[in-house]
C-alpha cells in the first residue's frame, strides 16, 4: 500500500487515484475517490449521489475557478505536478486557501519530491503523494528546512515584517 | 548598508544546511542529474565547460571590505585566486569543486553573502543605481525599496518554480542608471503631486532572444502596496506564462500576447483580493529597513575642494582618470569613485584576490567601508572626499584600478562566453580584448566620448549587447563563431533595442569593423554629439555603407 505524508506524519493511502479517460461505469460506489476534473464536470450529479469519499484532481493547466463554486462537495482536491519544475499549482493552492477558503484536503500529486515540500506547505498543501520510488520518512525532514520565513503565505498570514521583535 | 539581524542569519544559516544535504544526497545518487538541477542553480551552481561555476548574490551591489576580504579569501582557499563582476552586479567563481560548495557558503554566510536565486526560474538579485544613495539627481534612495524586495524574494514559496527566470530593477533617481526599461519588472521610484512616494511599475522588459522594452503597467503604485502588487504581477505570471517552449516563457511574451493594457488588467483583478492584506508594507518596516541606508556623518566642506581641482587643471593624467572614473556627489567636497575593471589585456569585470583585498583597504581607508558592484561590471567607492582623489588615484594607479575609460568605448560589457560558458556560441572575451588594445590611445578615446558597448557569447545576452549603443553578439554558422553587430541600443530613460547592422562578422573582422563604425561617427558628428545621438540623427544607413563596402 502506498503512503502518503500528511501533516507532517505519514500515512496509508485510503484514496484511489483515477486516471484520467477513467468512465463513469467503472467507478465503486464506496471507494473514496479522488476523479479527473473533466469526469467532476461531465457527471456531478453521478458523483454525488455515491456513497464513498469524493476528492477532484486537476492537471498542471487547469485552473481553480473552475472548481470554485464546487469546493464544498471535496474531502481532497489534489493538484497534479507533471513535472516537479512546474510552479503553476503553488499558486492554485494559495488560491484554494486563501481566496476561496477552501478547508478539506490540498494534496500534492506527481512528480512530488522532498525538496519541494516546504514551499508546498507553506502555500496551503497539506498531503504530498511523494513519487513511489521516494522514500516519505525521510522527506519529512525536509518539511523543516527553514526556521524562519519572509513572506506572508497560507501557512502565515503575516510577513516576517508584522512579527520582528 | 543593511545589516542582518538573528532571523535574515537564521535563514541564510538554514540555506547552508539544506544545500550541504542536498549535494551529499546528490553525490551519492539519491538525486538525479534533472532533480538537482533547479536546486543547484537557484543556488546559483552551474556546470560550466571546464568546472562548476558558482555565481554569489551581491543583493543590489552593496559590498563592504569584510564581505570583499572573505571573497579574497574564498577564490584563494577554494578556486584560482581571482572572481568575476556580472552584469547583474553579482560576483562569479569559476573554478570550484563541487564538493566544496558547502563550505564556501558556510565562509560566505559569516560575512552575510549567499547564493540564493542567483540562477534558475526564480526572481533573481534585485538591481538598482550604483550611485544609489549619493547621486545628486536622486529622487529616492532606492536600497531600502531594493532590500524590501529582496527579502520578499527570498524563497517565496508560490514563485520557486517559474516558467523562467524572472529580474527586478529599482530605480530612483531622475537618470535611470538601473536599466528599469529592459527587466522583468522595472520600478521607478517617484513622488506624486502630493508628494507621496510611490512607483511607477514597468512590466515585460527583458533581454534574451527577444529584446523588449517594458510597458508601464501602473503609474503611480502608493509605496504600502508594492510587495502585494509585486506578488500579484508574479502570481499572473505563474500561471498564465508559457511553459511549453523556453525561449517564449519569460514575461514580456505574456505581457505582448496579451497586450499591456489586458496584462495590467489581469494584474488588478488579482490585486483587488490582496491589496490591504497583511503583506501591506508598514511604515515601521520602512523606517527599520531605512536606518540602514541613513546618510553618513559627511565632513562640511563648501564647494569642490581646492587641491583637487588644482590637481586636474596641472596633471593631464589625473584629469583624464577625474573626468571619467570621478562622479558628481551630493554632499558637496566628495565624490564617487569608480575603480576600473576593464584594463586591456584582462577579462572585463575580473579582479584578483589581491585586488579585492586591496579594494577593500581603498574602501575602509577613503569610503567609510563601503564598495558597491556595478552593472557594468566595476566596483564603486560611494564616499570619497575630493582631497583624498589624487592619493587615490596614486593608489588605484598601483593597483590596476585607474584606467581611466568608464562610460568609454574600453569600458566594455561583456560575458564571460565560449572561455568559460557552455552556453555561448562564440568567444567574447578575445573579443573584447581586440577591441581594447585597437582603440588603446587615451586622447583617441576620450575624443570619440561617451560610448557604451557591449557583448554578449550567446542570445541569452548576460553581457546586455542590445542595449549596448554598439551591440556584438557571437552567433554560430555553420560550426564557426561568428559575430552580429548591432548600433543604436541604449539604456536609460529612453532604452531602445539596436538594430541589426547587417550580416555577421569573423573574429578577427571586429576591430576593424568597430573603427569603421567609430569614423563614420566622427566624421558625421557635431561638437556636442555623443556616439549615440549622431546614430540617432543620420540613422543606420552610413554605417552599413562604410562598414559593408568592398575593399579597394
Amino acid at each position: 500500500m502506498q503512503r502518503i505524508i500528511k501533516g507532517d506524519q505519514v500515512i496509508d493511502e485510503t484514496w484511489h487515484l483515477l486516471p484520467r479517460d477513467v468512465t463513469l461505469a467503472e467507478l465503486s460506489n464506496s471507494d473514496d475517490l479522488l476523479v479527473p476534473l473533466p469526469l467532476w464536470q461531465e457527471h456531478s450529479h453521478a458523483l454525488l449521489a455515491r456513497d464513498g469519499g469524493l476528492g477532484v484532481w486537476l492537471e498542471a493547466d487547469e485552473e481553480v475557478e473552475s472548481i470554485a463554486d464546487d469546493l464544498q462537495h471535496f474531502q481532497v482536491v489534489a493538484l497534479n505536478f507533471p513535472v516537479f519544475s512546474d510552479g503553476r499549482h503553488y499558486s492554485s493552492a494559495r488560491l484554494l486557501r486563501e481566496r476561496y477558503k477552501y478547508q478539506g484536503e490540498v494534496r500534492a500529486i506527481g512528480d512530488v519530491l522532498r525538496d519541494q515540500l516546504f514551499f508546498m506547505k507553506r502555500c496551503g498543501f497539506d498531503a504530498f503523494a511523494l513519487r513511489a520510488d521516494r522514500d516519505p520518512y525521510e522527506a519529512l525532514e525536509s518539511l523543516k528546512d527553514f526556521s524562519v520565513t519572509y513572506q506572508a503565505a497560507t501557512d502565515e498570514p503575516l510577513p516576517l515584517f508584522r512579527r520582528r521583535r | 548598508m543593511y545589516i542582518y539581524d538573528e532571523y535574515d542569519q537564521r535563514i541564510v544559516e538554514d540555506r547552508v544546511k539544506q544545500f550541504r544535504d542536498q549535494i551529499r544526497r546528490y553525490l551519492q545518487g539519491e538525486l538525479s542529474e534533472a532533480e538537482m538541477l533547479p536546486l543547484r542553480l537557484q543556488n546559483g551552481l552551474y556546470i560550466q565547460r571546464y568546472a562548476p561555476m558558482l555565481r554569489l548574490a551581491v543583493p543590489y551591489g552593496a559590498l563592504s571590505s569584510a564581505r570583499l576580504r572573505k571573497l579574497a579569501y574564498v577564490t584563494r582557499r577554494y578556486d584560482k585566486g581571482y572572481a568575476h563582476i556580472t552584469t547583474r552586479q553579482n560576483i562569479q567563481l569559476n573554478w570550484p569543486e563541487l564538493e566544496d560548495v558547502p563550505d564556501i557558503l558556510a565562509e560566505l554566510a559569516t560575512v552575510q553573502m549567499h547564493a540564493i536565486q542567483t540562477s534558475g526560474n526564480c526572481i533573481r538579485n534585485t538591481t538598482t543605481d550604483q550611485f544609489a544613495g549619493v547621486a545628486a539627481d536622486e529622487v529616492v534612495d532606492p536600497r531600502p525599496w531594493c532590500e524590501i524586495v529582496r527579502e520578499w524574494s527570498t524563497f517565496h514559496p508560490e514563485f520557486a518554480f517559474l516558467p523562467r527566470k524572472f529580474k527586478i530593477a529599482i530605480n530612483g533617481a531622475r537618470e535611470d542608471r538601473a536599466a528599469v526599461g529592459v527587466h522583468d519588472i522595472g520600478l521607478n521610484a517617484i513622488r506624486n503631486e502630493a508628494g507621496e512616494l510611490g512607483f511607477e511599475v514597468l512590466a515585460g522588459g527583458g533581454l534574451g532572444r527577444t529584446p523588449m522594452v517594458g510597458a508601464v503597467i501602473r503609474p503611480f503604485l502608493p509605496w504600502q502596496h508594492l510587495l502585494t502588487y509585486l506578488e500579484s504581477i508574479l502570481r499572473v505570471y505563474n500561471r498564465y506564462g508559457r511553459r511549453d517552449n523556453k525561449f517564449k516563457a519569460r514575461i514580456k511574451i505574456l505581457v505582448k500576447a496579451l497586450t499591456p493594457e489586458v496584462f495590467a488588467g489581469k494584474v488588478e483583478a488579482e490585486w483587488a483580493s490582496m491589496k490591504d492584506s497583511g503583506a501591506t508594507l508598514t511604515q515601521e518596516e520602512v523606517d527599520r529597513v531605512s536606518q540602514y541606508f541613513q546618510e553618513p556623518a559627511y565632513e562640511a566642506f563648501d564647494g569642490d575642494d581646492a587641491s583637487y581641482l588644482e590637481k586636474r587643471r596641472t596633471d593631464k593624467g589625473f584629469d583624464n582618470w577625474a573626468m571619467r572614473n570621478v562622479h558628481p556627489h551630493r554632499a558637496p567636497g566628495y565624490a564617487a569613485v569608480t575603480l576600473s575593471l576593464k584594463p586591456t589585456s584582462v577579462a572585463p569585470g575580473d579582479i584578483t584576490a589581491e585586488q579585492l583585498e586591496a579594494a577593500a583597504d581603498l574602501a575602509d581607508r577613503y569610503s567609510l567601508g563601503e564598495i558597491r558592484s556595478t552593472h557594468y561590471q566595476n566596483l564603486v567607492l560611494p564616499y570619497v572626499q575630493q582631497r583624498d582623489l589624487p592619493e587615490l588615484w596614486q593608489k588605484c594607479r598601483e593597483l590596476g584600478f585607474a584606467t581611466p575609460n568608464i562610460g568609454l568605448l574600453t569600458d566594455i560589457i561583456c560575458c564571460p562566453g565560449g572561455d568559460f560558458c557552455s552556453l555561448a556560441n562564440a568567444k567574447s572575451l578575445p573579443i573584447a580584448e581586440a577591441i581594447q588594445r585597437t582603440f588603446d590611445d587615451l586622447d583617441y578615446l576620450h575624443d570619440i566620448g561617451e560610448l557604451e558597448l557591449n557583448i554578449s557569447g550567446c542570445m541569452n545576452a548576460c553581457g546586455h549587447h542590445h542595449i549596448g549603443h554598439i551591440g556584438i553578439l557571437g552567433v554560430d554558422k555553420k560550426g564557426q563563431e561568428f559575430y552580429q553587430v548591432s548600433l543604436g541600443g541604449r539604456s536609460g530613460r529612453d532604452a531602445a533595442i539596436g538594430q541589426i547592422l547587417g550580416p555577421s562578422f569573423a573574429a578577427e573582422q571586429m576591430p576593424t569593423v568597430v573603427q569603421k563604425v567609430i569614423n563614420v561617427y566622427v566624421e558625421n558628428r557635431t561638437p556636442e554629439e555623443r556616439f549615440i545621438d549622431t546614430y540617432q540623427r543620420i540613422g543606420m544607413a552610413p554605417f552599413k555603407e562604410s562598414v559593408y563596402a568592398a575593399n579597394h
